[in-house]
């Protein structure tokens, strides 16, 4: 151990992003632990404000600050730290550990990198130095050329012959990669990558090879485990985390894999790593043959999963080998007796399947491959493989009921689209095992083993032998048990023999009360890390239909004050992620503390929530009727809490307590009144509160009429049933049909929901706690942007700082109102339209909200505690109105992702896409902000300004920004209009065309193009506010955002966004940003 | 697997039942349960002369995954994938089996292999309540059998493995001669003592340059020229193996090498003045962390013994050289001044992690820089 370690200097991931989500929270929360179990202070520095790390008593210090190479030097400066943790905050977090120790700054303050030293880092990062170290040791890797131009990178094609991979150094989650073909796709697929990287590598395709990887841990002594190691269901060629992922490997045999295993300890002790470490293998599927595909010198989504899939807390332990410990020298976290030099045993599998979102964008890829698009993942847990596969099938929380039985694809092409992976990929595996397609083929055509195949083709045989019968009383009782242990739902056993005869509800009812009378029933048992080898006093817990007894025989007799259980959030997906998994933590933590035996069930292997540190006992298992149910007869519950967990939850309100289980908190009933439109209308109309106009409509000559009463535009939300279209605003009746066009129909049974789109208007977040109706705290905020843009995409001011007085009264009253009204008991959030101090009502919600963690935090009063307790019966008192008055502000910005989803219009929309988000702190709203923008990586670097501002209005809104762009020394390039009307009011500016505008005419000759200059990076900003809604201008703009997108350079599309932007921008042009921790505002 | 397959049952000494489906060979088989946390290996496991007598109970639950690879041997007759000519557990009792199996050197399933070689199995059992039960009450004896409407077996007439001479059973019935594969300078040559030698302890000796004499168990080894001497792994009770234990003590008074592996810890710290005794329910797997004793250097090892050392009786010429950091136990001894040492885990893996491979180039150093 250092003993002369005294304060430690964490570096977070920042904002949720693809290829870097909540598996950092989880490994930041867990070196934090281990860090202050040896007494040493830590500071963490994270500008993602909804994470558990950053929460009161994780860290000694927090800083809401970007994780960049400035900001740490300063804070270093500030905290002298006597060490600096890299590898737990993502390639965010290593990449600014890297630059650190090249700038010297390391060195100057004499902080200490713990755990693997930098020089490791860089010769796994840097392809050239990673192949000639492993050269050193005869272990091979892709044959791969460094190409610093697109005429190298085709030299090397003509060497290496196609097909070929395309990597950018220094990338995470793949970025910038690619599979080309041809000369032509080379070319398009380098220019991506040369804009984020100097330098691309050029490969040889191994597609088709099984990708294995394994978790290894070193210790400073040389002693080496591999805690898991998993196999690649999608074989290479689809991004690791864009594949289901099953552990432990399942078509290796014993050389194979002590082959891939001892090879991975020997590249771990070349290298020299002391902590954690992912290597990954391309395996020959017809040889002994491998390449090493590449090394990740730090704490990964896989090894997050890893952790989740073992037991074996990979962080945590990481952490303390950083402090020079050995692994001889720590406990097995489970046992509690055995060391943690160990290698898990399973006695289960485990399946990771990727969550994607594509639904969301328009114009995007669904292709999946060497990069990765998905959002998010889910584990699920089996005694066989079929049963972890349908039931993760489930998890991922698309509408599906299993592997076998989903609605049918709309594929045109079977082998096609079996050929060229989508996201959809393993729902056509499905579709053509289910039209009788041969394993073979199928194999031929995926490269999925077969081992896979055929266990797949079990589940669809088992499927069709369901569908034979018509009853279930009918069914013989083997098939039945055979078709739970694969890991059928009763609910699609129930579709299978009822064929929508009946209420499903019922009939789901009937089949589980017969299967319990037949005594097939799910057991509980343990993730022990030992296989049962050793006694072990875990809480980690999964059912499955494959045993017969339960480990909770095993488990002592509660002592506490009866179960109250909380349901998770589920899969990270847009509009759902790492908040809730700190509301769901947040609920446990004061669950405990009094007195309750906290029950967690939730499956995401992200969180925090499913770390079974965190809750006496741990379900990591489906959010489902059946399971929750299974759960509640096992543990019976005082209550459940279904209000911290987003909107799965609170689905499973209503079906749970009619079915006689106790519902923490606001009633069932009133959570019904809350989501459903009808009901919340009238009460909302009941009790003399405004909302926009709006019809369910079922045909279009209804949606023409409620058009011809209230007027364009309007805001459409097609039921999801339809086609999983966007919610959308619609100008024209055009824009109308277009955006209803890809509805299959609008009819009785799947109805359109349409209200009036009130432009110009303010919107504003009402986060609130009540108990038994009588309001407990509140907090207002407000969006920068005008209603329109999703408060998901929103920056958010908090507390709100331009609001009338009257206005937040108005606000206040309504709330107090319609919480006395639903009577309600915990979390809320109401979402209001404001223009002129008139108040509209758009949404409430009676959980938490997205925004809960980033006001508690930024108020320093933690809403969900607070919650939890009017939840608990503890009658809370309310909190003091001074409590709200704040000398200091917040600022939350979203994090998008576009550049990894091709050909998505970064545009924003009244439907969600950014994929996480930032909270900072500042005395001023413009500090905040400027500190929440240059998080998001949206500060600019340079001086030149490409500017389209839009419509009139929005013209008019950007002029004073504009002037101080022009002021402050900017240099500005405007397209035609905004060119036109930016000299017209004496700003000088320059002239670039549009995309559609030809240079060739005489009075555009010489101009520059707007694109030609994004492609040279000769713009530091490009600000393109959408104008006008017709194709043309569409696609312009489209053109012009997409290609800022793909070549790096920071996007606004948002006149209000923007010119707060630039305020912020030019008011901290000379005088650095202020820091101070999050206790010292 | 087709649901229709028979019904077997495993029958527990103790009185407990576990009912699966029946695979491999139809009929009965009896032994001492045993259960193995291995995630992979079954083919190895299953010819490893060292279960022999007993009943494989594997935690893990899916198996049969790869199919099974060709028999044959290269041409000294070694085994190129399996630890010896046949299967030796009695029979074997799993999760969930895959019929289906994928590998590219697989020749045929595990059901049919297991068919070929008469050894009944069972699957659908819940492998890891199986686990925990013998973990709780101890290794014990076991039937399986198809379940019948008829009376029930009386496992009294069980006969314990522990009580049958198991090497004698295993063990070569005459001297078998292998040559070295690669080439050193100085020929050398390593006389393997065969309590039920795995093959991949042969390949390790003749891949590194040694000749290799194989004798049977009870064979005087005192008799015959020899470089080093090698005491193999094997099944059962070390006390049956008295006579071996006479000719090591003999051996013993010389000062060439002499390296042993499992069974052969347990004969040499018996030759050593030790006693060995049952565990409760023993070591079998590939995650069994040892620890050389005093120092900071820690292994991940294969394991498959019943039967333990008890260290604290060697001779004051011996000491205990490797620890088992999860219950204690012993793990390897050696002498303190004589090139005399052994392990109870298996260097030589196959199946199981490759960690501790070295300690055939160390004792085989040792017989090299002996003159």
């Amino acid at each position: 151990m250092r003993h002369d370690i005294h304060t430690v200097l964490l570096l977070g991931s920042g904002a949720l992003k693809i290829g870097q989500a909540g598996e950092f929270d989880y490994s930041g929360s867990q070196a934090l632990k281990a860090m202050r179990e040896e007494g040493i202070r830590t500071v963490l520095i994270n500008p993602n404000i909804a994470t558990v790390q950053t929460s009161e008593g994780v860290a000694d210090k927090v800083y809401f600050l970007p994780v960049t190479p400035d900001t740490v030097e300063r804070v270093i400066e500030r905290e002298h730290p006597d060490g600096i943790l890299l590898s737990f905050g993502g390639q965010t977090a290593l990449n600014c550990g890297v630059e650190l120790y090249r700038k010297g700054i390391l060195q100057r303050y004499g902080v200490r990198v713990l755990g693997t030293p930098v020089e490791t880092i860089m010769d796994t990062e840097d392809r050239e130095l990673f192949v000639r170290r492993l050269d050193e040791i005869d272990v091979l890797t892709i044959r791969s050329y460094p190409a610093s131009s697109i005429d190298e990178a085709k030299q090397a094609a003509e060497d290496l012959g196609y097909p070929l991979i395309v990597r950018a150094a220094y990338a995470l989650g793949g970025l910038g990669s690619g599979f080309v073909d041809n000369d032509e796709e080379l070319t398009e697929v380098c220019e991506k990558a040369f804009a984020f990287a100097p330098q691309v590598l050029v490969e040889k395709s191994l597609r088709g090879w099984k990708e294995i990887e394994y978790e290894v841990m070193r210790d400073r002594y040389d002693n080496c485990i591999t805690v898991c190691n998993m196999e690649n269901f999608d074989p290479l060629g689809i991004h690791t985390g864009e594949s289901i992922v099953v552990a432990p490997s399942q078509t290796l045999s014993n050389s194979d894999f002590h082959f891939l295993r001892e090879l991975a300890i020997r590249i771990v002790r070349h290298l020299g790593i002391v902590g954690e470490c992912n290597v990954q293998f391309a395996y020959d599927p017809d040889s002994t043959d491998y390449r090493v595909i590449e090394v990740n010198a730090r704490l990964s989504r896989s090894s997050a999963l890893a952790s989740k899939a073992t037991g074996y807390p990979l962080a945590f332990v990481a952490a303390k080998l950083g402090l020079g410990y050995g692994l001889f020298e720590l406990k097995n976290s489970v046992t509690k007796t055995t060391p943690a030099f160990f290698e898990p045993a399973l006695d289960y599998v485990v399946c990771k399947i990727p969550r994607w979102d594509l639904n969301k964008f328009q114009h995007v890829s669904r292709k999946i491959g060497s990069s990765m698009k998905s959002v998010g993942e889910v584990m699920s847990i089996g005694r066989t493989f079929e049963e972890a596969m349908q039931k993760g099938l489930r998890m991922i929380g698309q509408g599906a009921v299993g592997f076998a039985g989903n609605k049918p694809l709309p594929v045109e092409d079977i082998r096609q689209a079996l050929s060229e992976p989508t996201d959809t990929r393993i729902f056509v595996v499905a579709q053509a095992l289910e039209l009788g397609m041969s394993v073979d083929e199928i194999y031929s055509l995926t490269r999925i083993d077969r081992w896979f195949l055929n266990k797949l083709r079990g589940i669809v045989e088992t499927d069709q032998a369901l569908c034979a019968y018509n009853s279930i009383e009918s069914l013989p009782v083997d098939l039945l048990r055979l078709a739970k242990r694969q890991g059928f739902s009763d609910e699609r056993i129930q579709q299978a023999l009822y064929k929508g005869q009946g209420e499903a509800l019922a009939n789901e009812l009937k089949v589980r009360a017969y299967r319990q009378q037949a005594g097939i029933v799910p057991y509980v048992k343990q993730i022990d890390t030992l296989a049962a080898e050793f006694p072990a006093q875990t809480n980690y817990l999964y059912l499955t239909y494959n045993g017969s007894k339960s480990d909770l025989d095993e488990m002592p007799a509660a002592k506490d004050q009866g179960a109250v259980i909380v349901l998770g959030s589920g899969a990270y997906r847009i509009g759902s992620s790492v908040e809730f998994d700190w509301c769901s933590v947040m609920a446990m933590q004061e669950i405990r503390a009094h007195g309750y035996r906290g029950v967690m069930i939730n499956y995401n292997p992200e969180t925090v929530s499913t770390d079974y540190d965190q809750c006496d006992r741990l379900y990591f298992d489906e959010l489902t009727l059946e399971r929750v149910l299974d759960i509640c007869e096992l543990e019976h519950p005082t209550g459940v809490v279904v209000s911290v967990g987003g909107q799965i939850p609170n689905n499973l309100a209503l079906p749970l307590h009619r079915l006689g289980i106790r519902i923490l908190g606001t009633s069932a009933e009133n959570i019904d009144r809350a989501e459903d439109r009808h009901k919340f209308s009238s009460i909302v109309d009941a009790l003399g509160i405004d909302q926009p106009e709006w019809a369910e409509v079922t045909s279009m000559a209804d949606l023409d009429a409620f058009v011809a009463r209230v007027g364009f535009p309007i805001l459409v939300r097609p039921s999801y049933v339809l086609s999983g279209a966007a919610m959308n605003v619609c100008h024209t009746r055009a824009n109308l049909e277009r955006c209803l066009s890809m509805a299959a129909e609008v009819s009785q049974e799947h109805p359109v929901v349409v209200s009036r789109f009130i432009t110009r208007c303010k919107e504003i977040e009402f986060d609130a706690v009540a108990d038994h109706g009588q309001l407990l705290a509140s907090a207002i905020s407000e969006h920068i942007e005008f209603a329109g843009v999703h408060s998901g995409d929103a920056t958010i001011v908090f507390p709100a700082q331009r609001l009338y007085v009257e206005t937040v009264r108005r606000i206040k009253r309504i709330a107090a109102r319609i919480a006395a009204e639903l009577d309600i008991t915990g979390p809320f959030n109401i979402q209001f339209l404001a223009k002129e101090n008139q108040i509209k009502v758009i949404e409430c919600n009676l959980r938490a909200s997205r925004s809960f963690p980033f006001v508690s935090k930024v108020l320093k009063i933690n809403l969900i505690r607070l919650a939890t307790q009017a939840m608990l019966g503890m009658k809370p008192a309310p909190l003091q109105e001074k409590a709200f008055d704040l000398d200091y502000v917040g600022v939350k910005s979203a994090q998008f992702s576009f550049a990894r989803l091709e050909n998505a219009d970064p545009m924003l929309r009244v439907d969600m896409c950014s994929t996480g988000e930032v909270g900072c702190l500042g005395n001023s709203v413009d500090e905040a902000l400027m500190k929440s923008i240059l998080s998001v990586g949206q500060g600019i670097s340079g001086k030149r300004v490409l500017l389209s501002t839009g419509d009139p209005i929005e013209k008019a809104e950007m002029l004073e920004a504009c002037r101080l762009l022009a002021r402050n020394g900017y240099e500005l390039y405007a397209t035609g209009g905004t060119y036109k009307y930016l000299v017209e009011n004496d700003i000088p500016c320059r002239r670039v065309l549009w995309p559609s505008e030809s240079s060739e005419t005489w009075e555009l000759k010489d101009l520059p193009g707007a694109l030609e200059m994004i492609h040279r990076r000769e713009v530091d900003l490009v600000i393109n506010i959408p104008k006008n809604f017709s194709e043309g201008e569409l696609t312009n703009g489209y053109r012009i955002r997409r290609a800022a997108i793909d070549c790096n350079i920071p996007l606004y599309t948002n006149a209000r966004l923007a010119t707060a932007f630039i305020r912020a921008l030019c008011a901290f042009a000379d005088t650095p940003l202020p820091l101070k921790g999050w206790d010292e505002y | 697997m087709n649901i229709q397959s028979d019904t077997a049952v495993l029958r527990l000494a103790n009185g407990s039942e576990y009912r699966g489906k029946a695979f491999g060979y139809r009929g009965n088989a009896e032994g001492e349960a045993v259960f193995s946390t291995a995630m992979v290996g079954y083919p190895e496991s299953l010819t490893d002369p060292s279960y022999a007598g007993q009943i494989l109970c594997v935690s893990y639950p899916l198996v049969g995954n790869y199919g099974v690879p060709a028999p044959g041997a290269d041409a000294q007759g070694i085994s190129l994938h399996f630890e010896s000519e046949r299967i030796w557990a009695r029979a074997l009792v799993i999760g969930d089996y895959t019929d289906e199996y994928s590998h590219w050197d697989a020749v045929e399933s595990l059901d049919s292999w297991l068919n070929e070689q008469h050894i009944p199995a069972i699957w659908g059992v819940d492998t890891r309540a199986l686990t925990q039960e013998l973990r709780q009450q101890g290794s014990m004896l076991a039937r399986i059998e198809p379940l019948t409407d008829g009376a029930r077996a009386d496992m009294q007439i069980v006969v314990h493995p522990d009580t049958e001479n198991l090497i004698a059973q295993v063990s070569c019935r005459d001297i078998i001669r292998y040559s070295a594969i690669a080439q050193t300078g100085v020929k050398k040559t390593i006389c393997v003592v065969d309590c039920g030698v795995k093959h991949n302890i042969l390949r390790c000796f003749v891949q590194r340059g040694v000749d290799v004499i194989r004798v049977p168990w009870d064979y005087d080894f005192n008799t015959i020229a020899w470089d080093g001497l090698f005491v193999s792994n094997g099944p059962g009770n070390p006390a049956m193996a008295d006579v071996t234990v006479q000719h090591l003590r003999q051996a013993m008074q010389g000062d060439k090498p002499i390296f042993g592996i499992c069974m052969g810890n347990q004969l040499m710290a018996r030759a050593a003045g030790a006693e060995t005794y049952k565990l409760k329910y023993g070591h079998r797997s590939h995650n069994q962390p040892v620890r050389m004793i005093g120092t900071n250097r820690c292994y991940i090892t294969s394991q498959n013994h019943g039967f333990a050392v008890d260290d604290r009786q060697l001779n004051s010429d011996w000491e205990p050289w490797f620890v088992n950091m999860n219950d204690g136990t012993n793990e390897g001894i050696r002498h303190k001044s004589k090139p005399f040492c052994s392990v109870q885990f298996h260097p030589e893996a196959s199946s199981g992690p490759t960690d501790t491979g070295f300690l055939f180039d160390e004792f085989l150093q040792k017989v090299m820089n002996k003159r």
